[in-house]
């Protein structure tokens, strides 16, 4: 994890749009990106990318957003459908942020993301219910819940608000997608165990006997957990190999 | 360890008796899940292996004890895995586990099928003339649930019930049996009295009272104590001392808790049998109860005292 200093206010006289979309050092703001650079550092944006996947995976490896993870994954579509409405709010609201971050007074950020990122909720919880409504009913009060999701707080906040447009956007891109994943993960693991199906498709056949628990609530902790530990002893085997 | 698997010998007898070959087969394929799991749990977390210390086939025995008679060779096996896989390797091993991993067992298996755990046989010789039905605490609920008051259950039989003759989970038709088991362990002097009495005394009390007040809709304490799992839990399972507090002022807490839960649930609850659930939460508060009941030190002040 990179360490990120904050941004104190910044006046808004000084800068300009052009400031905001390149990441540029401005005079009067303290720069995380020091030294000059071209504002498009493929290199640059496509680690942004891959550690959001995989290397700061918000559920498997920092622990984040697992309200969401563990109430709608009962079923791999479920965990899907909440993975995808997560990331576009994540990469709406992020490159929103990213843009006008040199506008944003540091004291009140937290409140202008919330906003922000409220307003992409109701976009996508509108536009669910108008064009997937059985995935809108589905997943029912954990979209408006997307708000709190500390993953997406947490990239506005600790990323997006001190980086140029196209970080941001991948940043966004590749938690979301990471996040995505692990509740497309987490729901198969909890469908197949409870229902001996993954995606819908039975693979056991009728004489599988639903395994109630791993549907309900506290079978997410325990799959998680299991997922986790079961990770950690691969890693631990790799590692002994090596 | 072996004088608990000695205790449990006449219950296990009995059950064998009643059930003949399935009881048999459900007996050692949770015996012997226990100690695969553990012994590969261990293996794989690089740990001593410790199968040899007895505790993963008490867990076993205790669980298949538990279970219904004709309990299919999956429902062991995902009993195994869960009493010793999620109820106490996950913790650490024996000694760090907050619940009775035979109990945790039970309630996983209870709570994701709750058809396969629910169909029981009745008891005959060598388990030859069984047929499908259902225990009196079940009849018990199913009647309240309908708004028919008692039921058959008014018609149980409670010397049958006492002396092994009701329908139920393996070690849950004979309470003389499991009582006999529960006695020596007292005698050799590896559980203390006050759970058991606690329990059983607060479960008797409990029921006792509505039942006076309300015989038509409630069942005598007898009932409560001959039916389900009242015995078995309470010598053999809430006297776990990993699980239970450490002084006896705890240990009355914990007991009168455990035996006001089971008879709650068991009135206005969604399960016919609550005494897993009730225990279940009470090993959860163990660790408060504990902290609240220490004693004080030798030599200690009182708090605000010289």
């Amino acid at each position: 994890m990179q360490h990120e200093r904050p941004t104190g206010p910044v006046p808004a006289s000084a800068l300009t749009l052009s400031d905001a979309l390149s990441g540029e050092a401005v005079a009067g703001r303290p720069a995380l990106d020091v030294a000059p650079r071209p504002a498009f550092n493929l290199r640059e944006i496509g680690d942004d990318f891959v550690r959001g996947v995989w290397r700061e995976n918000g559920v498997f490896k920092q622990m984040l957003g697992l309200c969401p993870a563990l109430a709608v994954t009962t079923t791999a579509v479920n965990g899907m459908a909440m993975g995808l409405a997560t990331l576009a709010v994540m990469v709406a609201s992020s490159s929103s942020v990213s843009i006008i971050r040199n506008w944003i007074p540091g004291s009140v950020r937290i409140p202008s993301f919330i906003v922000i990122i409220a307003t992409f909720v109701t976009v996508v919880d509108l536009f669910l219910n108008a064009f997937a409504h059985d995935v809108h009913k589905t997943l029912g009060l954990f979209i408006p819940l997307i708000v709190v999701n500390c993953i997406v707080l947490g990239r506005a906040d600790a990323f997006a608000a001190r980086r140029s447009l196209p970080r941001a956007i991948a940043d966004a891109l590749g938690v979301g997608v990471g996040f995505t994943l692990a509740l497309i993960a987490l729901g198969a693991v909890r469908e197949l165990l409870g229902m001996g199906s993954v995606f819908g498709i039975s693979l056991f056949g009728d004489a599988y006997p639903p395994f109630l628990l791993f549907l309900l609530p506290p079978g997410a902790f325990i799959a998680l957990g299991l997922m986790l530990a079961g990770g950690t002893y691969l890693a631990a085997l790799s590692a002994r190999g090596n | 360890m072996v004088d608990v698997l000695v205790a449990l010998l006449p219950a296990t007898l009995v059950g064998l008796y009643q059930f003949g070959w399935y009881g048999l087969v459900v007996i050692l394929l949770c015996v012997g899940g226990c100690l695969g799991v553990e012994a590969v749990g261990q293996k794989m977390m690089g740990q001593k292996v410790t199968v040899s210390d007895g505790s993963a086939a008490v867990t076993g025995l205790l669980l298949a004890l538990s279970l219904p008679p004709r309990a299919e060779w999956w429902l062991c096996a995902i009993g195994a895995l869960a009493g010793i896989g999620l109820g106490k390797l996950v913790f650490g091993g024996l000694g760090y586990n907050p619940f009775n991993p035979a109990i945790l067992a039970r309630v996983v298996l209870l709570i994701s099928f709750p058809a396969q755990m629910t169909s029981f046989v009745t008891p005959s010789p060598w388990g030859l003339d069984a047929v499908t039905t259902a225990t009196p605490l079940n009849l018990l609920q199913e009647a309240r649930i309908r708004g028919l008051g008692l039921g058959e259950a008014a018609h149980t039989d409670l010397l049958a019930a006492f002396l092994g003759g009701i329908p139920g989970s393996l070690g849950e038709t004979s309470a003389l049996a499991v009582l006999l088991g529960g006695l020596y362990l007292l005698w050799r002097g590896h559980i203390n009295w006050d759970v058991p009495v606690g329990m059983l005394g607060t479960m008797a009390l409990v029921s006792g009272l509505f039942w006076w007040h309300d015989p038509a809709h409630y069942m005598p304490p007898a009932f409560h104590l001959v039916t389900g799992g009242a015995m078995l839990v309470a010598f053999f399972m809430a006297t776990d001392m990993v699980t239970s507090p450490l002084t006896r002022k705890g240990r009355v807490i914990f007991a009168v808790g455990c035996g006001l839960l089971t008879i709650v649930i068991r009135m206005w609850g969604g399960y016919a049998e609550a005494i897993s659930f009730a225990v279940l939460l009470m090993n959860a508060a163990v660790p408060i109860i504990d902290r609240y009941t220490a004693p004080r030190l030798y030599g200690a002040r009182k708090r605000g005292g010289l």
